[in-house]
This record gives C-alpha cells, structure tokens and sequence, in this order.
C-alpha cells in the first residue's frame, strides 16, 4: 500500500502540475480538495484521466469523485479494489 | 440565423412555435461520439452549404458557410443598402473558427505540407472577413472571441459604436460549427448529456452541443429614420461583468452573472419588475442552472418573471448562442410568445423556480437575455417592443 | 481625459516596465523557461501559475510586473476594473497541444486542464480569479496590434461603467511572442512608480514602439 501511495504522490504531481509540491509534502490522509493540496473541479477531471491512463478505470459520473478522491488514501484503496494494471 | 432549428428565421419559428427541437444523431460530423452523445447539427452537409452560398471562392470551412448564409439572410431581412454611404460595421465572434477543417488534415499536414491553404482559413478572424466580403461595402470589421457570451459582447460592441457616432449601423452576432475538438474537449469536462438536455430540471445532467449562425442589423435611430426602416425590436441595456471564481465553472452564488443582470436593468431605465420574461443561458449543466438560478432569484426576490432556456431545441451553440437568443427574443416581443423550456419536469431542489413549458401568448415588453462565457465572462442584454 | 498609470511589455525573453528593462533572460531559452523565470524574478507565490498554459503565463506575468509596486489593485474598486485584452492568433498553440492530444486513437487521454485553456480569453479569467476584478470584459482578435481599438474601448467604458481598466494585447504564435499590459485609470494620480501619461493612440503606439 505504502509503495502504491508514494506512486500516487508522483504521478499527481505530475499529472496535476504541481511544481512547487514535493511527494514529502503530501500528507495521505489531508483532503485533496478545499485545504490540503487545494485541487479544484478541473484537477477531479484530471484524476480521473489519470486512473484511465494508469489503472484502467474508467469512472462514468464525476460526482463519484467526491468520495473517491478524498485524500490519496482513499484513493489507494479505490485502485486496490478496482484497479486493472 | 441557421440552426439545428431550421435553415432561416422563418423556419426557426416554426419549430419553436410548434415544440420541435433541433437536437438529435449526429449525421455529418465524423466524430468518435456519433452513437454517443445527441447534438444540435444543421441538417446540411457542408456541399450542401457550399452550395447554398453560391461562392466562388475554394472550399471553405462550415464555420464561414453559416456564417455567410447568417449575415446575408439578416442584411436582406433589413433592407439596408450598405451602399447607400452610411457606415456599416461588422462584429462576428466564434471560438471554433475554421478548426472543423483542420483537424480533419490535422495529421496528414505532418506528412506532406501540400494541404497548407486549409490553415488559411483556421483564425478566427476568417469568417467575419468572409462575411464583410459577401455584404460587399463594409466599413469597419472585428471579432470577438469570449467563449459562450460571444455574441452578446459583440451586439454590445455594435450598440456601442453606434451610440459613439463611429458606425451608423452594425451587422453582429456569432457563429460556431460543430467540430470535432469541441465534442472531445466538452467531453473531458464531463458536461455533456447522453439524452437530451434538461436545462433548469432536478435531474440535468449536461448539455448538448449545437451549431449554428445568427446575426442581427442594428442601427442607429438617425440611420434608421433616414432610409424610412422599420424596427423589430430595441436595445435599451446591456452590461458585461467577470464571475472572477473559475476558469469553467460559474461561481456558486452566481456573482458575475447577477453583477451583470443588475448593470444590464440599470442601464435600460427599468427595475426588476419591469422585465417580463427571461431567455435564460441555462445550459442544463449542473453548475450553471443553479448558479443562474440563485442570481436570478438575487436580483427578481419573490417575483422572478416567466422564463425558459432555449438550449433544449437548439442545442449549446457556444459563440452564436447570444445571437440566436437575440432573434429568438425579437421574435418573442413581435409574436407575443413565450417559447418553452422543454425537457423540464422537477425543479431544482435548492431553488424551487419551474420554467415555462409550454409555448405561451402572453404580453411580453422586454425581455432579459443572459449569456455567460469560460472565463467568467457575463454579459446579459435587454430587448424591449417597438 | 483618462490616463496610463503604468506598462508592462515583455518580448525577446525581455520584461520592461515603464519603458526600463527590469528582468532579462538568456534569448536562447525556450518562452516556458522564461517565463518560468520571470515568475520567479517578480516573487510571485502563486501556485495556480503552473497549471496555466503559455498564453496565460505570458499574460499574467506582464499584469502581475505592470501591477509591481503600484498603486492600482488597491485603490481601485474592482467591481469596475474592466479588463480588455487582444490578440491575432487567439490560443492556437494550446488548440494544437490539445489537438494532438487527441489524435491518437491508441493513446487517447485528452486532458481536461490543456481544453480548458483553448480559448484567448482564458487570460482575463485567470487576472481576474487572482484580483477578484469583476468588471467588464472583452477579447478581440485582430490582425496586428490596434491602439486605436484599446483605447476607443477604455474610453467607452470608462465613460460608461469603469473607473479603470487593464488593457493590452498578449500574443503567442510559434515563431513569436510578445504581451503588452497597459493599466488605464481616470483619476489623475501619479505616484513615484507610475508615469501618467495621457492615454491616446499616439502615445500607446509610440509606447508600444519603442521596445
């Protein structure tokens, strides 16, 4: 879980670029959203290219990102469940 | 006007007097979401459009097509004579521009480089220059690119230089083809309906795309009178302001667009009370109907006036949108009638507000047009019966 | 009578506010490298910045030096701040970013953040989400850079709703660059940082000529 998470902080960064954020900075259990690492509505669209890209989960309605998406815990443990690769 | 509505503004009419929405299957554009997704497309294909224009020039692209069969229709409905030594101005936006035809040799451009008069018609400046060109005789020529409040900022644009003494009247509106990249780009917002839009209902779940061309005439009183020209409707407020929240989303309290409701009522001498009916932007995505709804309950209280979004016959047609809501609400004042909102059945839960649904003869003296754009750009307009 | 209070023209991976070079950068440096550096250059803490496409970068930047120093964000009620800003090649280069995105059926991921960016006037949502100004707005596209429409179009609004205004032009094309940021007030004003300079077409064009 630990190795899927530290994965998760890079491939957000990337993938959200986040270019003043390093993989240390991010607490697992913060809330993505709001405080924490701030994202907005549009970086929810990009995460859920990113589970497409790099675990083939396809997420049909954006509105299942709220819990999905909560922190990178909570999505670890979504991939785990459902993830393809 | 052209839309998935009808070639003219006669045949417009027809469908919105009878109910009959423009939206359905994808028949000309060559998109991946053909079987997907529903849209608001012009039953013609782009020969068929060539065609209609009867121009000589090599093959264009969709967005100059309608855009030329738009203005021509407007300026021959008017009866102006751009060549009677008056200024004549024209304002077009879009934001699809000619990319309908470049993504198609997108790829093959990498290949071999003999295609490169398509790209000679990509900018967005292309089809206003078209435009001008086809009227013959135009003295001034600009376009505006805002996203969806294009067109109103464009009929604002025209008032403008004709209240300044620049222009003695303008040709504006907007256009926008359906395009590929369009389709794709809405898509990974996940604002589109599978099924047909639901603007201002509990369940909307998106909005459906349309295409399509509208352009207005307008004068100045002095130009008018002088050629003994009859008006169809007045302009008598409009007002612009920025949401500042989000480059996509409309903020959650609706501040842009209430900042530019208010300006629009202020400028045009009225109060709330005084408009009678709303030509909503209502999209049917879940974020802009409530935020709508919530400014228009700021500014209207207790007595928001009769109101509906024409997005479910025409579809979201992006840059025209202004425009085609323009003539649709000059047609309202000169027929009486309010066009309904279909597709609705349950109000939104945190607004309570119930569109009308049904096609609806009753006094009308001005209307509200709201058309808010990505990029927090608000604008709203306000027509009155002359 | 209304007034320039400052500029900002950035060009040849140059900054000049007010006519004197403040940021230079190796000319052999791609536009994001030095853009990139200029943020740094200016102190800007902003990390939505880095989400931006060039254009916005670009047009952000050149408000945020015009801005420096300045009296302007806190005087002015934003509510009539208008902001209206040009063009000719509208946001092609993110257009092409996300066209490619798109064009490989095998490896189809088109990115939300790269659409959102494919429309010119992105820019002006961008400065006004960061400053909260929420007046009016406006993006033309034109052919070259048009003083006479900038400053017709300040002057109409400022005779109409706005008290002040940023305006300016913000290109980015393959081959070139360049931003122009005028910031339009009506109250005469100056301060040790501003110029105050009259605002017709003879002088924004002089202005604009001069780098």
């Amino acid at each position: 879980m630990e190795v899927l998470i530290e994965k998760l902080k890079r491939q957000v960064i990337e993938q959200l670029n986040l270019v003043e954020v390093k993989p240390e900075d991010i607490n697992p259990d913060s809330p993505l959203f709001g405080e924490g690492l701030g994202l907005d509505s549009i970086d929810a669209l990009e995460l859920i290219v990113l589970l497409e890209k790099h675990y083939g989960i396809k997420i049909e309605d954006p509105k299942d990102g709220k819990t999905i998406f909560q922190s990178l815990t909570t999505l670890a443990e979504y991939i785990k469940a459902n993830g393809k690769s | 006007m052209i839309s998935a509505i009808g070639n003219n503004v006669a045949e417009s009419f027809l469908s919105l007097s009878h109910s009959k929405t423009g939206i359905g299957k994808i028949n000309y554009l060559p998109t991946r979401y053909k079987d997907e997704f529903l849209a608001g497309e012009i039953k013609l294909s782009n020969t068929d459009l060539k065609d209609l224009v009867k121009d000589n020039s090599p093959d264009l692209n969709r967005n100059s097509y309608l855009a030329m069969l738009a203005a021509k229709e407007a300026v021959l409905h008017s009866g102006i004579d751009t060549k009677d030594g008056l200024r004549t101005g024209v304002i077009s936006s879009t934001t699809v521009a000619g990319m309908g035809k470049t993504e198609m040799f997108y790829k093959e451009m990498f290949e071999k480089d003999d295609n490169l008069n398509v790209l000679d018609t990509h900018d967005c400046g292309d089809s206003t220059e078209r435009i001008a060109d086809y009227i013959g005789d135009v003295d001034y020529v600009t376009t505006i690119s805002t996203a969806c409040s294009s067109a109103a900022n464009s009929i604002m644009l025209g008032c403008r230089m004709i209240k300044h003494g620049l222009l003695d009247r303008a040709i504006v509106g907007g256009v926008d083809a359906l395009s590929k990249f369009t389709f794709n780009g809405f898509n990974t917002l996940m604002i589109l309906d599978k099924e047909w839009c639901k603007p201002f209902d509990e369940n909307r779940k998106g909005l459906n795309l349309g295409e399509g061309a509208a352009f207005l005439v307008i004068e100045g009183e002095n130009a008018l009178i002088k050629r003994n020209g009859k008006a169809l409707s007045e302009i008598i407020g409009y007002a612009n302001a920025n949401d500042a929240y989000h480059q996509t989303a409309s903020s959650p309290e609706g501040y842009g667009a209430t900042l530019a409701i208010n300006q629009a009522i202020t400028m045009s001498g009225l109060t709330p009370q005084d408009i009678d009916y709303i030509n909503m932007h209502g999209t049917g995505t879940p974020n802009n109907d409530l935020s709508e709804s919530i400014a228009t309950k700021k500014v209207f209280g207790n007595q928001v006036p009769k109101f509906s979004s024409t997005k479910a016959f025409t579809g979201h047609t992006l840059a025209a949108a202004a425009s085609i809501e323009a003539v649709i609400s000059t047609l309202s004042l000169q027929h009486q009638l309010i066009f309904p909102n279909l597709n609705f059945k349950t109000p939104i839960t945190e607004t309570h507000l119930v569109p009308v649904t049904a096609l609806l003869k009753t006094p009308i003296n001005s209307i509200l047009s709201n058309s808010f754009g990505f990029g927090g750009n608000c604008s709203s307009l306000i027509f009155k019966k002359v | 009578m209304n007034y320039i209070n400052s500029y900002a023209h950035i060009k040849n991976n140059s900054v000049y506010v007010n006519g004197e070079q403040v940021f230079t950068y190796d000319k052999n440096a791609t536009v994001n490298t030095f853009l990139s550096e200029a943020y740094h250059a200016i102190n800007l803490v902003y990390p939505k910045f880095h989400k931006m496409d060039t254009l916005c970068k670009l047009g952000l930047l050149c408000a945020e030096f015009a801005l420096q120093n300045n009296h302007f964000i806190n005087e002015h009620h934003l509510q009539k701040t208008a902001i209206i800003l040009s063009n000719s090649s509208s946001s092609l280069e993110t257009d092409k970013l996300y066209q490619h995105s798109i064009s490989d059926k095998n490896n189809y991921f088109p990115s939300p953040t790269i659409f959102v960016y494919t429309l010119p006037n992105i820019i002006i949502g961008e400065l006004a989400i960061k400053h909260k100004i929420t007046g009016e707005n406006a993006f033309f596209i034109t052919e070259k850079f048009d003083a006479n429409l900038l400053v017709d179009y300040c002057e109409t609004i400022l005779n109409h709703n706005a008290t002040s205004a940023i305006c300016g032009w913000v290109e980015l094309n393959e081959n070139s660059y360049e931003a122009i940021i005028f910031l339009v007030e009506k109250k005469y004003h100056p301060d040790k940082n501003s110029i105050f300079k009259p605002l017709n077409q003879q002088i924004v064009t002089q202005i604009y000529n001069q780098t």
